[in-house]
């Protein structure tokens, strides 16, 4: 009995388990061993005698050097994080507004304007992105961090809405009833039991709208052309792709040292974050 | 002081009309319980005094102010909701100064309030854990004292009680009711349990449908209910009813239905009169009814059948099937009945009451 439950574990837990594990971080395995291999290795042919696409026996920062000295990879992550920080504040604050509005407060087409908010999140970038050219165009912010800090809002905002929304329905109205009668204004309850209840909410929904800010690829490809305003994302892609040579080293270096500061912002707040997509309200 | 006064109040959700002319006048430190079956308008009618529901039409006033436009932070009440509703990010102590801080106290007086209200309920060591550490009872002490440091005019209780377990309950129901005797603060409290309206209410307003059914003092609403609802929902268990025809004999007159026949007492002859030859509805609670002796054969009695016996120690709830109809007899402990035996019911003729069987009003 015990024997069968062993190897019932094994098969429907561990294997199941490993392989996940392997599927999740191989691609960062990888994006190491490119980095670290020298050109010799790394172009080599897969008929070569001593092919070896899963091991480097002369590891080397080259690739990590040429990124940060000849390329502009520094003034990229600046870039990125100034973008995505203010992206996420501008879209949380009205997120966190717009949310409360319409989980809380009783008017006419609440129900109709949260769907709507909902549906726009729905519209593709890539159908966005050609009128909003021609409004950053008739706005003059071209080529500037602007062009991404207002564009980015267009789908973090809904985004944020919908999730706090979401969150603030979860907490009993009676929080905020009891806080009125012992003599809150609204915006008071809101400020003093609300938002400190929501953190767990808040926090998730700063961390997507920070990821999808960081990794977001086709307007920062359209509305930057300048190297020094690229982000990382298009600036990797762009300056480390000429032609149809590909100077994989770099790239994957750019890769690898551009997702850090997501998988920190991540593991800082995991703790809040999974609370927060469990909810924890609870009365 | 405070004199709660609510006069032709009307609620409408959509077109729900859930709250339907309600007046009622509420002394100082009285306290009034709104009873009802759910979905009664006893709970709007409450939020509409703590300024949490807009009103209709009508009007609430407090001490004589009308508060129908005020905000709920000016009407100086106080709340107790059934879930407690205590603020999960902040201490027990910072639970029952929240009220004092948003109306600018100072810290010394926040603190000498807050641990004489701790005192009061006996929850001075639990001043510095959160409320998801408290038991339900912990959480209810907590709850009622976030509304006695505020020293307000008016308590408002919805169901507080209604999550507790039995036995906690009925401590909290004493606890509450010495509480309120110490505090003599104007209290309105609903529920739907009828024994906790009783015991705790200084007057007791039943309601059902968003009208108000009958007030008064728990006693009379037992002994002179207005109506059949009241007369069923007052009382545990509940009145038995009976369909019967009332008929003249030997110039006396008589409630019949099969197995059952009972003298209208003369006081009631009267009042009945007109209702002769039809039918009404009698209503009698199962302890007005004895195992007859033999005494009354020739009085008012109901001759039936044991369906099921329930010896609950103090006495026995006697279950018992008398033509088409199920009634329940709460009677002596040292009676030995068994299911299917015949047994003879009777009647205190001064305890039954008689209801219209359409309007369902007493007579």
């Amino acid at each position: 009995m015990i024997e069968g439950a062993r190897w019932k574990k094994w098969v429907w837990f561990y294997m199941p388990m490993g392989a996940f594990i392997i599927a999740l971080l191989f691609p960062f395995y990888w994006m190491v061993i490119t980095t670290l291999k020298p050109d010799g290795e790394l172009y080599r042919p897969w008929n070569h005698a001593l092919y070896s696409p899963f091991w480097t026996s002369n590891p080397t920062l080259d690739h990590v050097k040429s990124l940060l000295q000849d390329t502009l990879f520094n003034t990229w992550m600046l870039n990125t994080m100034v973008i995505a920080f203010a992206a996420t504040f501008i879209s949380l604050f009205c997120g966190v507004i717009a949310g409360y509005a319409l989980a809380r407060l009783k008017f006419r087409f609440a129900g109709l304007l949260g769907t709507a908010i909902f549906i726009t999140y729905l519209v593709p970038q890539t159908l966005l992105f050609i009128p909003l050219a021609d409004i950053i165009r008739d706005y003059r912010i071209g080529d500037t961090p602007w062009a991404l800090i207002l564009t980015y809002p267009t789908f973090l905002i809904p985004f944020c809405t919908w999730l706090m929304m979401g969150y603030f329905k979860a907490i009993p109205k009676e929080l905020e009833e009891c806080a009125r009668i012992d003599g809150a204004a609204r915006w008071q309850a809101m400020v003093y039991i609300i938002l400190p209840i929501a953190v767990p909410g808040i926090l998730s929904a700063g961390i997507f709208a920070f990821t999808l800010s960081w990794n977001e690829f086709i307007y920062a490809l359209v509305f930057l052309s300048s190297p020094e305003q690229k982000t990382v994302p298009v600036g990797v892609t762009s300056e480390l792709i000429r032609g149809d040579v590909f100077y994989w080293g770099s790239l994957m270096a750019g890769a690898l040292i551009g997702s850090i500061p997501v998988a920190i912002v991540y593991s800082f707040f995991v703790e809040h974050y999974v609370a927060g997509m469990t909810g924890s309200v609870k009365g | 002081m405070a004199r709660v006064l609510l006069k032709d109040l009307n609620k409408v959700f959509d077109s729900n009309h859930v709250v339907k002319n309600v007046n009622l006048e509420i002394a100082d430190r009285e306290f009034v319980v709104l009873v009802g079956p759910s979905g009664c308008g006893k709970t709007t009618t409450l939020r509409m005094v703590a300024g949490l529901e807009d009103i209709t039409s009508g009007e609430i006033s407090i001490d004589g102010t009308v508060v129908n436009d005020l905000a709920p932070m000016d009407r100086d009440i106080a709340m107790v909701f059934q879930n407690y509703a205590l603020y999960p990010h902040m201490s027990v102590y910072q639970n029952m100064a929240f009220g004092l801080r948003m109306r600018k106290f100072q810290k010394p007086e926040i603190d000498k309030r807050v641990r004489a209200a701790a005192d009061i309920l006996g929850i001075q060591a639990l001043l510095e854990r959160r409320p998801r550490q408290l038991s339900g009872g912990q959480r209810q002490r907590v709850a009622l004292g976030r509304a006695i440091v505020r020293n307000p005019r008016v308590f408002l209780f919805d169901e507080p009680l209604s999550n507790l377990d039995a036995a906690l309950r009925v401590q909290m129901r004493v606890e509450l009711k010495r509480l309120h005797d110490r505090l003599e603060t104007t209290a309105i409290y609903v529920t739907h349990d009828q024994v906790e309206a009783m015991t705790l209410g200084d007057r007791v307003v039943v309601m059902k449908d968003g009208v108000i059914q009958q007030q008064g003092a728990p006693l009379e609403l037992y002994e002179r209910p207005a109506n059949r609802f009241v007369a069923g929902f007052i009382g545990s268990p509940a009145m038995n009813f009976i369909g019967v025809t009332l008929e003249w004999t030997d110039s006396a007159l008589w409630a019949r239905a099969p197995g059952v026949r009972v003298r209208v007492p003369s006081q009631k002859t009267e009042a009945l009169r007109q209702h002769a030859g039809k039918r009404v509805t009698l209503g009698v609670r199962p302890e007005a009814l004895h195992v007859a002796n033999g005494a009354e054969a020739a009085g008012s009695v109901l001759d039936a059948t044991v369906d099921v016996v329930e010896p609950l120690g103090a006495e026995i709830l006697l279950n018992v099937r008398a033509g088409e109809s199920a009634i329940v007899a709460r009677v002596d402990p040292a009676t030995r009945l068994a299911p299917h035996e015949n047994v003879r019911l009777a009647f205190d003729p001064a305890k039954v009451h008689f209801f219209d069987a359409t309007s369902e009003a007493s007579l």
